[in-house]
């Protein structure tokens, strides 16, 4: 994980970010209104939504069944719309 | 070091001593757009990396908004780069400065000054150097061919410094000093340049087997960290600039401070401006000390950072003051050098008479017989901002 400075003086130099794939630790699930809640009865392990997440947050379990990652999770919805049973429900955050 | 360096006595126009030093700096990628507002500066330095003179990359891009970019690439991949543009290239630069200095590149560039359009014009105004003055880069300002030469090589070590990284630009006047020739020195070679000005050592440099990222988005939660270190890093490049100044003179033999000051200890009135004028304003203040009337000159040959503490030091007891601007801020209190002057002046408490001369835009003469007029105004008026050399 990435430190987060404190102190302006503390800031690399011209704000560069001089190690790799620091975007993981960058928390984006709070951009989130809504919430993909996968139903595991009505996956078809056909992994659509794997396919389609353009930001890597559904997480590919070893039996093909999904899992949603919440910490990066935008809540853009296309595993919703993209799942041919309908097993993806969007949630309004704060409703659960 | 001591002055066992060899030196060359010739006589080149601002352009071509501009391009000779770049050449002595041994960069290695130049980056231009190739036609007008260019000057021959780059026209030059094509020509020695054709001949073979000099080992560099010779980038001639389609706009100036493309030459800063490619100059800033390669600055940070951690080249020694230069590019030069002058007014309306400058204007068309103006997205790419900020980043520039944003990003810390130490990327050196000449400003052969010239006046903004409409109308069309190619000769002298300070437009373009004001124009950047906000952006973050260091702005040095040369009074002559000598010292545009000087000044270019000074620039590298200052803007490569470790502890400064930020990018500089040499101004020279708009054929005043662009186009004309005079006598000066120059070194031999890049060779014996190298002892002053050895081979860059980036930090950060981008690099495919270790890689990092420039430019990251930084929203409302650092953003305001970035730019406050960005601001302290332009202050704090001052005693370094001091010091690259006092390595030069004892490379060189030539002295450099932040600004110049003639007759100044007793001075009851004090021109204070930037550039090529400086010669003829010292002129007429060595004319008028003959009549004895007591008056001194300030040029600023650094004019980012502001050179505050040494201005106040050498005008402080001054009782008027004339604040001489080549460009005009419209709708502002003044000229742009009268804005820093006045505040200057008002940060350390002090309130003498100021008037602002605005003067010689767009390559109109400013001739002694005007040096005369601006002395009597400030004396015998209360006039706050005058045109001189203007009709009506």
């Amino acid at each position: 994980m990435v430190k987060w400075p404190n102190k302006w003086m503390e800031l690399p130099i011209g704000g560069v970010i001089n190690v790799p794939a620091t975007s993981v630790d960058v928390k984006t699930g709070t951009w989130r209104s809504h919430r993909p809640v996968v139903n595991l009865d009505k996956c078809i392990k056909c992994l659509m939504c794997w396919v389609s997440c353009p930001d890597n947050s559904i997480i590919r379990l070893d039996d093909d069944y999904v899992d949603v990652d919440y910490y990066h999770c935008k809540g853009c919805g296309i595993c919703a719309n993209v799942c041919p049973t309908d097993a993806i429900d969007m949630v309004e955050e704060g409703g659960i | 070091m001591s002055i066992t360096v060899r030196q060359i006595r010739t006589g080149l126009n601002g352009d071509e001593a501009v391009a000779y030093a770049v050449k002595h700096a041994n960069v290695d990628v130049i980056s231009a757009y190739p036609i007008t507002p260019q000057t021959i500066i780059v026209e030059r330095l094509s020509e020695f990396v054709y001949n073979g003179e000099l080992d560099a990359e010779f980038i001639p891009v389609e706009s100036e908004h493309s030459a800063l970019s490619a100059a800033l690439g390669a600055s940070l991949a951690g080249a020694r780069v230069f590019t030069a543009t002058a007014s309306q290239g400058l204007a068309l630069m103006y997205e790419i400065l900020y980043i520039t200095s944003s990003l810390r590149a130490p990327v050196v560039m000449a400003l052969g000054n010239r006046a903004f359009s409409a109308p069309i014009n190619i000769h002298c105004s300070h437009d373009d150097a004001y124009a950047a003055r906000d952006a973050g880069w260091i702005q040095f300002f040369a009074e002559t061919v000598q010292e545009a030469y000087d000044l270019t090589l000074i620039a590298y070590r200052v803007s490569e410094d470790r502890d400064v990284l930020l990018p500089s630009i040499i101004n020279l006047d708009g054929f005043i000093l662009t186009h004309s020739v005079e006598p000066l020195n120059i070194f031999a070679d890049s060779e014996e340049v190298s002892r002053f000005l050895p081979e860059r050592k980036p930090v950060n440099p981008i690099d495919p087997d270790n890689p990092i990222t420039y430019g990251p988005l930084a929203l409302p939660d650092y953003y305001m960290e970035i730019k406050r270190q960005q601001a302290e890093a332009i202050y704090s490049s001052k005693p370094i600039i001091n010091r690259v100044f006092e390595e030069y003179k004892e490379f060189s033999g030539r002295r450099y401070s932040p600004l110049k000051t003639l007759y100044i200890d007793d001075a009851e009135t004090i021109f204070v401006l930037l550039g090529s004028t400086a010669g003829t304003i010292r002129h007429m203040v060595r004319k008028w000390r003959r009549e004895n009337k007591r008056v001194g000159v300030v040029s600023l040959t650094l004019y980012r950072p502001f050179p505050e503490e040494e201005l106040i030091e050498a005008i402080k007891d001054a009782k008027n003051i004339v604040v001489m601007d080549r460009s005009f801020s419209y709708g502002s209190p003044g000229g742009q050098l009268f804005m820093d002057v006045s505040s200057t002046l008002l940060k350390y408490g002090l309130s003498p008479r100021i008037l602002n001369v605005i003067y010689g835009l767009g390559g109109r003469d400013f001739t002694p017989d005007l040096a005369e007029k601006a002395l009597h105004l400030v004396v015998e008026t209360d006039e706050k901002i005058v045109w001189l050399g203007v009709r009506g």
